[in-house]
């Protein structure tokens, strides 16, 4: 079976919100929308205090090249523009909305109707996308249509759907495949027409046999699409890793996907492509994955951006007593909040309740120079190195040893015995030396 | 809700810890150590024993007195250097000889350096190393192997096989048969192949250790004297060469020792070749019998070279 060439590491699945079926989320008294959901520049409002907007209204336009439009994902008033501290702690600019009823935008088809045929060209496609608000939903939230529009002079050879859903505990994208295969499909072949590709490769973990089973019949109708079953192994979901595993190609340092001829989206992304394309649905949900070992009722909700976290939190039974740290996202890659007043929004794909004996580090011990985090960096880097340089801040020695390569995925603390925190100084030198090599860029 | 930890990703850990790993390191000698209780008896258990609690009191004191730090003996890695040390003497060695190798193996060659982790050689075999040079009569004297064993100090003694073929004496070799399950004389813990081999492959299946470097001792170890036994230099098989001595405890226990060993695996390769080369060189050409030790402690030196020069595969680094 296939997988990456370099490293990895086998965290426990805790896939405990498996088979869940989706359920909506109520909607909120008054929605949050968050003008910053996406990877670049925060949106511009287009809606002043007073305003009313129904479901899918623009209220927000993409400020920049990487930036994204935003739709009001309830029907209702502007009550204000202002500011909220978000689960990091840093103030983030938000719609607020005051919700009367659930008035949809007219042009919305909001049947359960298939709509298989997509007659747009290919560039009419990418900015419908592009007008759609749609991002990544894997977790960078890069805005979709500008990886849907390659640079000049290179050709997409092959569409690589990433359903791998490598980080633990996470189901929203595996019953997002369960419920809704067939217009998963159908916005395949929307891609495919985008980027003019006849190739399309689904790779899926072997952990989900349903998954590849129910993908794999539905691909057999459609031409050029194929289920590839990866070897579970984290973090195969990671874009390069996911193309090497793929088609066998290594990405080089520093280059983009395409260099090698492959565009790579996300599943739950290619669903949203199709409501956007066939049903003219912006991106104003997503289905989010509520679990922890010690949660009542783990599941798997959909639900309006700008509901509050507290809501979908609700839905799985509460906080569980003992919870020392919640997550958005994944254990591996997730980021810990220090507060829950955050709304749903793009970025947070799973909400994961950590019991407290499970929250805390443990103290370091010396590094026993293992290598162990050697054979785990699917980048084929040297974290303890990178580590120790890191923390006597040689920056040029750090940048000769691809320190800017790191992509964060977690593999080098989670199995270091001595319990370094190797991430947190990789990261922190990766942050300087970025700084640096853009500052020298500019000079240039 | 105002009590949420907040830690940068990732959030989940394997559960590995250095005390696990050298924990693993210690059951995969468990075999060996029978075989050797079983041949060298009462000596066996008493030389190890001590080099196990010299090396752990070795280590409190010196963290508590000298470095003023706070002791690691919880990580089971000065249990560990006892050990090795153990099993690396004579199971007729005095106990006062025993007691100054465990202070040289952790005073010198262990928290000189810092401590675990600092070290550049690999402590045990500083100790030994130590012994060989300032005691080579009780170092090179060793019992013979009796089976049910109970004799210590006043054991019968015998040659080792490598001592046997560098002084072309009359006495015969032992059969293969007999080397590779350890009826020969030598080095309380390195006579038995077979036990050896399964604890190598415990800490192989367990991940503690990976295979490129005994792999590569080994398979050098056997080419070379492949070669030198066709050209007619030698005149024993190589098989004998990878039985006999301290080949299997080296290439398996000694070698991989994680501080001193390279971090990558084409480091790790050319480590093994460059142990193996020695080794024979020194059994085959050399003045002493057995050149196991010297060659990991000078293949320990290259490490920071090997780490240096040869790094591991990134990603994309040949385009395919």
């Amino acid at each position: 079976m296939k997988t990456f060439r370099i490293g990895g590491v086998h965290p426990h699945e805790n896939k405990i919100s498996a088979g869940q079926k989706i359920q909506n989320a109520p909607l909120p008294n008054q929605a949050i929308v968050l003008l910053a959901q996406h990877l670049g520049a925060p949106a511009t409002p287009i809606v002043e205090k007073g305003t009313e907007v129904k479901v899918g209204q623009l209220i927000a336009t993409a400020s920049g090249f990487i930036s994204a439009n935003v739709h009001s994902p309830v029907s209702g008033k502007v009550a204000k523009i202002d500011t909220i501290v978000d689960g990091w702690g840093m103030k983030t600019p938000a719609v607020f909305i005051d919700v009367e009823g659930d008035e949809w935008m007219e042009n919305i088809d909001r049947s359960s109707d298939i709509k298989p045929v997509c007659k747009l060209e290919p560039a009419d496609i990418v900015k419908k996308i592009g007008e759609a608000g749609i991002v990544g939903l894997g977790g960078a939230c890069f805005p979709t249509h500008v990886k849907l529009s390659p640079p000049p002079g290179k050709k997409a050879e092959v569409l690589i759907i990433n359903a791998v859903e490598c980080e633990p505990y996470l189901t929203c994208d595996h019953q997002l495949m369960m419920e809704h295969g067939e217009e998963i499909m159908i916005g395949i072949g929307i891609i495919m027409k985008a980027i003019g590709v006849n190739k399309t490769i689904v790779g899926i973990e072997n952990n989900k046999p349903d998954a590849i089973a129910h993908m794999k019949a539905l691909a057999s109708k459609v031409m050029g699409v194929e289920v590839t079953p990866l070897k579970l192994k984290y973090p195969q979901g990671g874009e390069k890793q996911l193309i090497d595993a793929c088609i066998g190609r290594q990405v080089p340092s520093g280059a983009l996907p395409i260099e090698v001829g492959a565009v790579v989206q996300n599943v739950a992304t290619v669903y949203a492509i199709y409501e956007a394309v066939q049903k003219n649905k912006p991106l104003i949900e997503r289905v989010v994955t509520v679990t922890g070992k010690a949660v009542q009722t783990p599941g798997n909700f959909r639900v309006r951006f700008g509901t509050p976290l507290s809501t979908l939190l609700d839905m799985a039974g509460g906080i569980p007593e003992n919870t020392g740290k919640i997550i958005a996202g994944g254990p591996m890659m997730g980021r810990a909040m220090s507060n829950i007043n955050m709304p749903a929004n793009k970025r947070i794909s799973g909400l994961l309740m950590l019991p407290s004996e499970e929250s805390i580090r443990q103290e370091p011990q010396n590094c026993i120079r293992c290598a162990k985090c050697i054979g785990a960096c699917p980048m084929g880097l040297e974290p303890y190195l990178l580590a120790k340089q890191a923390e006597l801040g040689l920056w040029d020695e750090m940048e000769q040893h691809h320190i800017m390569d790191c992509i964060e995925c977690g593999c080098c603390l989670f199995t270091c015995p001595s319990r370094r925190p190797l991430l947190d100084y990789v990261r922190m030198g990766k942050n300087k030396v970025g700084g640096i090599i853009r500052a020298r860029n500019m000079k240039k | 809700m105002n009590n949420l930890i907040v830690s940068p990703a990732p959030h989940a850990h394997s559960g590995d810890t250095v005390r696990r790993n050298m924990l693993n390191v210690i059951i995969a000698l468990v075999p060996a150590y029978l075989v050797s209780l079983f041949y060298f008896g009462l000596g066996a258990f008493i030389v190890s024993a001590t080099a196990i609690v010299a090396c752990v009191v070795f280590e409190f004191l010196i963290q508590r007195f000298l470095l003023k730090q706070n002791n690691s003996i919880g990580d089971f890695s000065a249990i560990l250097t006892g050990l090795l040390l153990g099993f690396n003497l004579p199971s007729n060695l005095p106990i006062w000889i025993v007691v100054i190798g465990a202070l040289v193996a952790i005073g010198v060659g262990k928290m000189s350096f810092g401590g675990l982790g600092n070290n550049l050689f690999n402590p045990a075999l500083v100790g030994r190393v130590f012994l060989l040079i300032s005691f080579p009569a009780p170092m090179t004297t060793w019992p013979r192997p009796i089976a049910w064993n109970s004799s210590y100090l006043d054991a019968e003694t015998a040659a080792t096989p490598l001592s046997l073929i560098k002084e072309n004496g009359a006495e015969a070799l032992p059969a293969m048969w007999e080397m590779f399950i350890g009826n020969m004389g030598g080095s309380l813990g390195e006579v038995s192949a077979i036990a050896l081999l399964i604890g190598g492959i415990f800490l192989i299946c367990t991940r503690t250790i990976t295979w490129h470097i005994p792999v590569s001792i080994l398979t050098t170890v056997a080419a070379f004297t492949g070669i030198l036994y066709a050209c007619d230099v030698i005149n024993v098989t190589p098989l004998f060469h990878l039985c006999a001595g301290g080949m299997m405890l080296g290439a398996i226990f000694m070698a991989t020792d994680y501080v001193t060993s390279p971090m990558s695996a084409s480091g790790q390769i050319i480590y093994g070749i460059g142990i193996g080369i020695i080794t024979v060189v020194i059994r085959v050409f050399g003045a002493y019998p057995e050149g196991m030790s010297f060659a990991i402690l000078i293949m320990n030196a290259v490490t920071p070279l090997l780490n240096t020069y040869l790094r591991p595969k990134r990603f994309g680094e040949n385009k395919k």
